[in-house]
C-alpha cells in the first residue's frame, strides 16, 4: 500500500492514534484532518522532552534551563520561518490562526497607531463568501468598530472564487483583502498571488488564511505576495495551543500590540509603558515552549517528507475520492470536480440522507468525517446546501480508506432507504 | 451494529412522514431555533386555546431542515403535545429532557412519553442529543412566549416547571 510520493506505511507507523480501534472494534479510518491532524510520535516526543528536560520560562533569567528553553522557542521560530521562506522576525507565535487574524484586525482599528494602517469609516474591507468563520467574523467586527464597509467576492456554483470583477471589487478605498489560501470545505485554492497583485496596485494589504494550505502544500510567502499569512500548528501534525502569524517586517513594525502584559514590554512605569519590537511585541505572557518544540518537530517531519510529496499524495487521494464519489447515484460533490487548484477536502451531499446521519453511519464503520457547516456557514448557503459531510485527507491516509468511505456512503444510503 | 438501537423504525417512520409539518395560521407565537454546530434549524408556531381557564395546546406547526433525529423528534413532539394542557405537555417535555440526559441509562415511562421512548438510544450518542431536543426547546420557547403575551400568564406559569 505504498504511494509513489510517500511511504504511507512508514508514515502511519509514526502515528499512535491510527492503531486505535473505535466503534464495533473497527480500525480507525481518520478522514477529519481538516478539523485537526493526528500527531506523529516525533511531535509527541518533542513536547514531552521539552517538559522533561528543558522546561523553564524562556526569555527570562540567567540560568541554563532558561537558556535551553529560549533556544527551543527561538529555534522553532527560525524553523517555521525557513518553512515559509520568511525571516524569523516576521514570524509571530499566537494561540492559533483564529487569534492571528484577530491580531491583525485589531491592529488595523486600534487608536493612536500608525495612521497609514488605520481603517476608518468609509474605508472598505474585502473578504470572500468562501471564508472559514475565523477569516470572516473578525473582519465583520473590524467594520462594525470603525464604520468601514465589508464587501465580499462571491463563490461560483462550481465552488471557485469569482474573480471576474476583481478590478472593481478592490477599489482605492480597500484597505485589506482577506482571502483563504485553501478552502476547508471544497479544497479550492483561489489565485491568491493574482489577488495580491491587484490589491497591491490599489494600495491594499492582503491577508491569506493558510490554515488549510500550509499543512498540505509548499508555501512561499514571497511568491504568494501575502502581507500576512496565518495558520495553526494542530492542523499540521503539531500540538494545539500554538499558531503563526507571518507579517512583513515593516508592517509588524508599524502595528500596535493586541494582547499586552509581560514579555512584550520594553519599559513599564505606572504612568505608561513602551513595547518591544516585533515579533516579541505580539507575544505576551510566558512563551509556550513545549508547544513551540512540538511545532518545530512537525515542521521537521513535513520537511523530511517534502511538501511537494505531501501535496502529490493528497492530490492522488483526492482524485480517487472524486472519481469514487462521482460513481455513486445521489451523491453531489460540493466544489471543483477536478484536482486542479483544489486540495484534499471533499464535501458532499447525499440525497435523502442528512449529513448527521451519514456521519453517524460512517462512525459506526470506524470512519471519522465531519458533518455540518464546517465553520463556513455562508459558503454552504452560497452553494445552496444546509449542511454537508466532509472527508479531508492527509499524509497518513490511503487509497483503501477512500474506498471504505465510498462503501460507507453506499451503506448509509441503503440503511436510510435512499440508495 | 448499534445503529439500529438508535435508529428505531418509529424514528425512521416519523422522519419519512413527519406529522403536523408545515406552518399554519392562526398562531400565538413563532420562534426560530438553530443548532449552531450543524446548521439544523426549525421555525415553530404554537397556538393555544383556553379550556376552563387553563391553556391547552391547540396546534403546533413547524418548518425545519435537519437530520433524521431532529426531524423525527419534532414530529413525535407535535403528536405528544397537541390537544394536551400546557402544564401536562411541559411535564412530558421534562421527562423527555431527562431521558436525553440519561447517557443510555434512562428507563423511560411509555405511558408518559409514548412514541418518544424510541429516542432512548439517542442518549448514548452525546452529539445527537441536541438534535433530539431541538424541536422540544423550540416548542417550550414558543409556548412561553405565547403565554406571556396573553392574559393567561400566571406567576406559577408552566414554563417554570408547572404544578402536577
Amino acid at each position: 500500500m505504498t504511494s509513489v510520493h510517500l511511504d504511507v506505511e512508514a508514515v502511519r507507523a509514526d502515528f499512535p492514534a491510527l492503531a486505535r480501534t473505535v466503534r464495533n472494534d473497527k480500525p480507525l479510518i481518520y478522514l477529519d484532518s481538516g478539523a485537526t491532524s493526528q500527531k506523529p510520535v516525533q511531535v509527541l516526543d518533542a513536547v514531552r522532552s521539552a517538559y522533561e528536560q528543558h522546561n523553564a520560562a524562556a526569555h527570562r533569567g540567567t540560568h541554563l534551563l532558561g537558556e535551553e528553553a529560549t533556544d527551543l522557542y527561538e529555534g522553532a521560530r527560525a524553523k517555521v520561518a525557513t518553512f515559509l521562506a520568511a525571516q524569523p522576525d516576521e514570524v509571530v507565535f499566537t494561540k492559533n490562526a483564529t487569534e492571528a487574524v484577530n491580531l491583525v484586525a485589531y491592529a488595523l482599528s486600534a487608536p493612536g497607531q500608525n495612521p497609514d494602517l488605520q481603517v476608518r469609516a468609509g474605508d472598505e474591507v474585502l473578504i470572500t463568501e468562501m471564508e472559514h468563520h475565523a477569516n470572516l467574523v473578525p473582519w465583520q467586527q473590524l467594520c462594525e468598530r470603525t464604520g468601514a464597509t465589508l464587501r465580499w467576492l462571491d463563490v461560483t456554483p462550481e465552488g471557485r472564487l469569482d474573480t471576474d470583477d476583481l478590478d472593481t471589487m478592490i477599489t482605492g478605498r480597500t484597505r485589506i483583502v482577506a482571502v483563504t489560501h485553501q478552502s476547508n470545505v471544497t479544497g479550492t485554492v483561489p489565485p491568491v498571488a493574482e489577488i495580491a497583485r491587484v490589491a497591491h496596485e490599489k494600495g491594499a494589504l492582503v491577508l491569506a488564511d493558510g490554515a488549510q494550505s500550509v499543512p498540505h502544500q509548499p508555501v512561499d510567502v514571497t511568491a504568494l505576495g501575502a502581507d500576512f499569512l496565518v495558520f495553526s500548528s494542530h492542523k499540521m501534525l503539531g500540538p494545539y495551543g500554538i499558531g503563526v502569524l507571518f507579517g512583513r517586517a515593516e508592517l509588524l513594525e508599524a502595528m500596535p500590540p493586541f494582547l499586552t502584559g509581560g514579555s512584550m514590554i520594553e519599559v513599564v512605569r505606572m504612568e505608561g509603558s513602551t513595547f518591544l519590537p516585533p515579533p516579541q511585541r505580539f507575544e505576551p505572557g510566558v512563551p509556550a515552549i513545549a508547544e513551540a518544540a512540538g511545532l518545530a518537530a512537525a515542521v521537521d517531519y513535513l520537511t523530511a517528507l517534502g511538501m511537494d510529496n505531501v501535496a502529490a499524495h493528497e492530490e492522488s487521494l483526492t482524485a480517487h475520492a472524486l472519481d469514487a464519489l462521482r460513481e455513486i447515484d445521489g451523491v453531489r460533490i460540493l466544489g471543483p470536480d477536478t484536482t486542479k487548484d483544489r486540495g484534499g477536502a471533499v464535501a458532499f451531499e447525499v440525497d435523502g440522507v442528512h449529513p448527521h446521519d451519514v456521519g453517524q453511519v460512517l462512525d459506526e464503520l470506524g470512519i471519522a468525517v465531519r458533518t455540518g457547516h464546517h465553520c463556513a456557514w455562508p459558503l454552504h448557503r452560497a452553494l445552496g446546501v444546509q449542511a454537508s459531510t466532509r472527508a479531508s485527507f492527509y499524509v497518513y491516509n490511503t487509497h483503501d480508506e477512500v474506498d471504505a468511505l465510498a462503501d460507507g456512503i453506499r451503506y448509509a444510503q441503503r440503511f436510510f432507504g435512499a440508495g | 451494529m448499534q445503529l439500529e438501537s438508535m435508529y428505531q423504525d418509529i424514528i425512521l417512520d416519523h422522519y419519512r412522514n413527519p406529522h403536523h409539518k408545515g406552518l399554519r395560521d392562526p398562531f400565538d407565537a413563532e420562534v426560530h431555533h438553530v443548532n449552531p454546530v450543524c446548521g439544523d434549524e426549525v421555525t415553530l408556531r404554537v397556538s393555544l386555546k383556553d379550556v376552563n381557564g387553563e391553556p391547552v395546546v391547540e396546534d403546533v406547526s413547524y418548518d425545519s431542515l435537519g437530520c433524521s433525529i431532529s426531524q423525527a423528534s419534532a414530529s413525535v413532539m407535535s403528536d405528544l403535545v397537541i390537544g394536551k394542557p400546557v402544564a401536562e405537555a411541559m411535564t412530558i417535555s421534562q421527562a423527555f429532557l431527562e431521558l436525553m440526559q440519561s447517557k443510555g441509562q434512562g428507563e423511560p415511562d411509555e405511558d408518559v412519553l409514548e412514541d418518544a421512548v424510541a429516542f432512548a438510544g439517542v442518549s448514548k450518542y452525546p452529539a445527537r442529543v441536541k438534535c433530539a431536543l431541538l424541536g422540544w426547546m423550540a416548542w417550550k420557547d414558543a409556548t412561553a412566549q405565547a403565554l406571556s403575551g396573553t392574559d393567561q400568564a400566571h406567576s406559577d406559569s408552566p414554563s417554570n416547571g408547572g404544578q402536577a
